[in-house]
């Protein structure tokens, strides 16, 4: 009987060693979605205890990986959806990762804000398809939707994106700010 | 123009929000937390909730009229 087969019939040891095979690439998959390293760990220890608790819906013959993700996915927006509008943005959302000095700081952060005020379902899509460059088909089985769908919410969110820019006197195709 | 527009905004969102590193790791052991969620009992409801689940269905057998009612409220 392999791990993934003890998993399922509850053993606490091959849960620890599926645990700790997958931990990293669950961890990196939330990160990807929240951006904040503290949220992403408890998230992390969140979508593990879903895992466990839906351990007998587990389908070995589908792959433990997609599975994680897609229960990670919805641990991750389910947190995002829980969190207050866009308007109370910290100011450090993209600093963590090293935003490009290339631009304007204040059109990174109008940017920035305008990404948060999306609804979380096209936020979930837009930064697994456009900033993270993850594969359409992958972002679909996240997050349980077809390809054809993952591709509206990324077309979506630019659209909404490109009307709150406008709106803050951005015009994103000649990068410039309106000056009163 | 639309398309233009489209591309436009990928790239400022890239810029804002540049792609995590995909060699990151938890800062710490999360096993620990996790067994400490799995051993942790769900919260019992509290007693006012028995008292307002009672209150409700006492309501409803004495004036079932008013179940109608009530779902339109809710």
């Amino acid at each position: 009987m392999n791990v993934l087969d003890l998993f399922r019939q509850g053993d606490p040891d091959a849960f620890e060693t599926i645990f700790r095979l997958h931990q990293r690439a669950v961890y990196t998959w939330i990160l990807r979605i929240v951006r904040n390293h503290a949220e992403a760990e408890d998230l992390t220890v969140e979508t593990f205890w879903r895992i466990y608790s839906a351990r007998a819906r587990f389908d070995p013959g589908r792959g433990f990986g997609p599975w994680a993700r897609r229960i990670a996915t919805h641990t991750a927006l389910d947190w995002l959806r829980a969190q207050r509008p866009a308007a109370e943005l910290p100011a450090d959302y993209a600093a963590p990762f090293a935003a490009d000095p290339g631009i304007r700081a204040e059109i990174r952060q109008k940017t920035a804000q305008a990404f948060a005020r999306l609804p979380a379902r096209l936020r979930v899509a837009a930064i697994l398809a456009v900033v993270e460059e993850q594969p359409h088909r992958e972002i679909a089985e996240a997050l349980g939707i077809s390809v054809a769908a993952v591709k509206v919410r990324v077309f979506r969110a630019l659209r909404l994106m490109r009307k709150d820019l406008e709106r803050q006197g951005i015009t994103p195709w000649k990068q410039t700010v309106k000056t009163a | 123009m639309e398309t233009n527009c489209e591309d436009r905004v990928k790239e400022l969102l890239r810029r804002a929000l540049p792609p995590v590193d995909t060699g990151a790791e938890p800062a710490r052991d999360l096993w620990p937390l996790l067994l400490k969620r799995l051993d942790a009992r769900p919260a019992a409801p509290a007693w006012f909730d028995w008292a307002l689940i009672a209150g409700l269905l006492a309501l409803a057998a004495l004036f079932p009229t008013a179940i109608p009612v009530f779902l339109y409220y809710l």
